[in-house]
């Protein structure tokens, strides 16, 4: 493996796992590491109006990682879209290094939040979109990303409820589905949101045409989650 | 006389006016009082229901966005409740925030402890950088309320009581005030307690001072008072007895010296009642501090006084 400092051509969705494998140490990954990397990817590669250069631009879009377990595919993501150096990636978790086993958005360039203890990011997007709102500008999109399990905490479905009411139609919840939650029921996490007034839609989470599609589908007066299923994270 | 909570409306709907990136977070508590407000500032006077979580986490979202959040609901829901959001969205995200908090210690006694908060500050004590101011009358929680607002991006706590004092004071938002000078000890009154503290203190050569804001701790102020009053110094505390003697005894780590916190009992007293007899179960009347504190100071230093 070696280390290109300068690449001559964008990074590619090809190229994120040899990415994760400067900080993991091997370029193969398991369903559970990468269980994130293709709505990241779809998400900064097609989405998200965001860039190195806007981060102190208002009108940029918000992206919230709130799942910030394994965050290797996000921080893959951020150095290929130039937030992050990739010289960077090796020293992950090393004491020097600004790149934890969860982000902090306080050393992590493109890292709106910091993240770890589970339930914190939608409560978070919800002030955020309220903010932005209050400021008139209707232009920015608030995309925060949880795992179905991670939807077990409570202070997600204040968030949930309060948003759907309150016609946040600029926050977007993308749940990473790869079936880690206790006590699920088929169907529940999508249910869960209509009935509290949010869009839904629900992918394939590897397909990245579909998830493009539902990233984008028109939600008029709604806030808009999408389910992206995974495989399974233990078989 | 009106409470300090009574001013909380009015005082915050002036400054919605006054400042577009003031906005106030409630969580069902209080929201009739800002009603009209809430007609001229739709977006910025927000009720999430009773949802404290999502409380601290959409003020910390909105100040990422550049504005300046109030929150307010009754001290428990406040502080206790959503401890964690007020770490991590807060504190570990680099926001700021207003959190005004109601009900104190004991304000409504009949309540129970579910609505008592005697560990607030205490707890708050275990963050770092916050301010925390305590009003003792309804014209300081007026000033402290504007102060903690026009502090940039801080994080401050303001606690409001039904407790308070019959005057107020002239306080700046930042410094102990000296009320009394005397030779033999010094009372640090927190708030609400002055009144009692100056009932108490009737007759006794101690210096008084007077704190408003305890976070951060006036330690220039206490050294200043021992200077002339010695160094037995007591703190009245509207809340968690020795809450503050840490930050004493840090003041004066370079003297020897003796801290006496007085302040509500950790045992839960399992009473209903009133006000005044929750003060005295927990020592805080005139007497019982007259008591307590005339026992306590000059005692180290006996042999020395002339």
């Amino acid at each position: 493996m070696t280390i290109t400092a300068e690449q001559s051509h964008p990074y590619t969705h090809g190229d994120l796992h040899r990415l994760m494998g400067l900080m993991t140490g091997d370029e193969k990954h398991g369903p559970a590491a990468t269980s994130t990397l293709d709505v990241l990817w779809v998400l900064y590669d097609r989405v998200l109006r965001v860039g190195p250069e806007r981060m102190d631009d208002p009108e940029r879009d918000r992206f919230l990682l709130s799942k910030g377990h394994g965050p290797m595919a996000y921080y893959a993501v951020l150095a290929a879209k130039g937030f992050v150096p990739v010289e960077w990636l090796p020293a992950f978790g090393s004491y020097d290094s600004p790149l934890g086993h969860h982000p902090d958005r306080v050393l992590v360039p493109g890292a709106e939040i910091g993240s770890g203890s589970l339930g914190h990011g939608l409560p978070i997007a919800v002030g955020t979109a309220l903010g932005l709102r209050a400021q008139g500008r209707t232009e920015p999109r608030v995309w925060v990303l949880v795992g179905d399990a991670e939807l077990d905490e409570g202070s997600n479905h204040e968030a949930i409820a309060f948003a759907g009411p309150a016609g946040l139609d600029r926050l977007h919840t993308v749940v990473v589905d790869n079936s880690s939650a206790t006590h699920a029921r088929p169907g529940g996490i999508a249910a869960r949101f209509e009935a509290a007034g949010w869009s839904t839609a629900t992918v394939d989470g590897r397909d990245h045409d579909a998830l493009y599609a539902a990233f984008t589908a028109p939600h008029p007066g709604r806030p808009h989650a999408v389910v992206a299923q995974v495989e399974p994270k233990s078989v | 006389m009106d409470t300090m909570r009574d001013r909380f409306a009015p005082v915050v709907s002036r400054l919605l006016d006054e400042d577009p990136r003031v906005a106030v977070v409630l969580a069902e508590i209080g929201v009739a009082t800002l009603a009209e407000a809430r007609l001229r500032h739709p977006d910025r006077v927000i009720n999430v229901g009773i949802r404290e979580q999502l409380l601290v986490g959409a003020g910390a979202g909105l100040a990422l966005t550049g504005m300046r959040p109030v929150l307010h609901t009754f001290a428990s829901f406040l502080v206790e409740r959503p401890f964690e959001q007020v770490k991590l969205d807060l504190g570990h995200q680099g926001a700021g925030a207003v959190l005004v908090s109601a009900s104190a210690s004991f304000d409504w006694p009949a309540g129970g402890l579910t609505h008592m908060a005697p560990g607030d500050v205490a707890l708050l004590d275990t963050l770092d950088g916050w301010t925390v101011q305590v009003p003792g009358h309804p014209d300081e929680a007026e000033t402290l309320l504007r102060h903690a607002v026009a502090a940039g991006d801080d994080k401050v706590y303001v606690r409001l009581s039904v407790q308070a004092n019959a005057d107020a004071l002239p306080v700046d938002g930042e410094r102990f005030l000296t009320v009394r000078e005397g030779r033999s000890g010094v009372v640090v009154a927190v708030g609400p307690m002055l009144d009692a503290v100056l009932d108490a203190t009737e007759g006794l050569d101690v210096t008084v001072l007077y704190a408003t804001t305890v976070r951060p701790f006036d330690a220039t102020a206490l050294r200043r008072a021992t200077r002339t009053a010695g160094t037995d110094v007591v703190l009245v505390e509207p809340y968690l007895a020795g809450t503050s003697t840490a930050a004493a005894n840090d003041a004066l780590a370079d003297l020897p010296h003796r801290v006496l916190g007085l302040g509500v009992a950790r045992p839960e007293l399992r009473r209903y009642g009133t006000v005044e007899e929750h003060l005295s179960a927990h020592g805080l009347d005139a007497r019982s501090l007259r008591e307590r504190i005339a026992g306590f100071v000059g005692r180290g230093r006996a042999g020395t006084r002339g």
